[in-house]
């Protein structure tokens, strides 16, 4: 539902990071997206193409990279992701079984990189 | 093509605030609590509900966010405390900003306790940290149990769970022990209090748990304060 937001915070922030590099251009944006960050990546891809149709970004790519709900096992310290990128904590540990485990991230709403083209 | 590593968040600038935020409210003392919910599920009946329980003295603010009208506001601030609307004029979440805005003609030090009831919305909400201390999702018993495996990112980031108009469960196919079974799969930790404002049960329960953040946040102040 805030997608479009979304979208335009990522980017702003593209630019903000191509215009510390003097005559470059912004051709792309890379962001991870977690299971458990609230935004549709679908809904985010139309979004961010809505937002850069017929405007000097329309050529920019948005690249997503979703990431897994992880988890790590109270017992034996253990880091895994939950089973079939569901935002669950319910999948047991695959290394002791123990199904005591902590969230440790899958929220993430990150810009992992930019592409630019330097003169 | 050069590809340049950023690391950095999409909301940045919003996390900024919030940061800030974060430690006005810690140099005021003050208890930040951020109400998220469906629209529906009673988050300013439980406010009302709450302000009325509060000393005339106490040093209590609510900010209260929709996309139009200032009925919220006017129904709360019969209570005789400082309450302020926030309009977001269609916009579906409340941000840093916003909060940063509304609190400029306040006096922090006049504030203990500040709720920010978000605007009715289970999704955006969860995306924008308001400098709160902890963030409460309410669940009425008139919606499905399912709503924590449908809408996982705020119960992950929700501190409690509170169960509204819990009087209406003999009349509704709602299964208690599911919705919490449910928040407890996205949050284990998560804490969970049954209320219904129309009995008034569970309202004392709420009060100690008030208590109790209020108590742990005042530690916590003192502690900053010590060593900062």
């Amino acid at each position: 539902m805030h997608e479009v937001g979304i979208a335009t915070s990522i980017l702003e922030a593209g630019h903000r990071e191509t215009e510390r590099r003097p005559g470059a251009r912004l051709m792309g944006i890379g962001v991870r997206i977690g299971v458990l960050s609230g935004v549709d990546v679908d809904a985010l891809r139309f979004a961010f193409e809505c937002i850069t149709a017929e405007t000097e970004d329309e050529k920019v790519v948005l690249t997503t990279e979703p990431c897994p709900r992880m988890n790590r096992c109270q017992d034996c310290g253990h880091e895994f992701s939950s089973l079939q990128s569901s935002p669950f904590s319910d999948a047991p540990c695959p290394r002791c079984l123990s199904t005591r485990t902590t969230f440790v991230s899958g929220d993430q709403l990150d810009i992992a990189f930019i592409e630019v083209e330097e003169p | 093509m050069t590809v340049v590593r950023v690391e950095q968040k999409v909301l940045n600038e919003n996390q900024r605030i919030a940061v800030d935020l974060r430690r006005r409210f810690q140099e005021h003392d003050i208890l930040c609590l951020n109400l998220v919910s469906s629209p529906g599920s009673g988050k300013t009946t439980l406010l009302e509900n709450t302000l009325a329980a509060f000393r005339p003295e106490e040093k209590v603010a609510v900010l209260t966010g929709d996309l139009q009208t200032e009925n919220d506001a006017r129904r709360l601030a019969r209570y005789g405390f400082p309450v302020q609307q926030i309009v977001t004029g269609g916009v579906c979440h409340l941000d840093g900003k916003m909060i940063e805005r509304h609190l400029e003609p306040w006096s922090l030090a006049d504030i203990d306790v500040l709720f920010i009831e978000n605007v009715g919305n289970l999704v955006c909400p969860s995306s924008y940290d308001l400098g709160e201390e902890a963030k409460i999702v309410l669940l009425s018993v008139t919606e499905g149990e399912d709503k924590p495996l449908k809408y996982p990112s705020i119960f992950l980031k929700s501190s409690l769970l509170i169960l509204t108009k819990v009087d209406l469960l003999p009349y509704v196919p709602f299964d208690i022990e599911a919705a919490k079974a449910n928040a407890r799969q996205i949050n284990p930790g998560i804490e969970i209090l049954e209320i219904s404002c129309t009995t008034g049960k569970g309202m004392d329960e709420w009060r100690a748990w008030l208590e109790k953040r209020r108590s742990q946040h005042h530690a916590n102040a003192g502690t900053a304060a010590v060593s900062g």
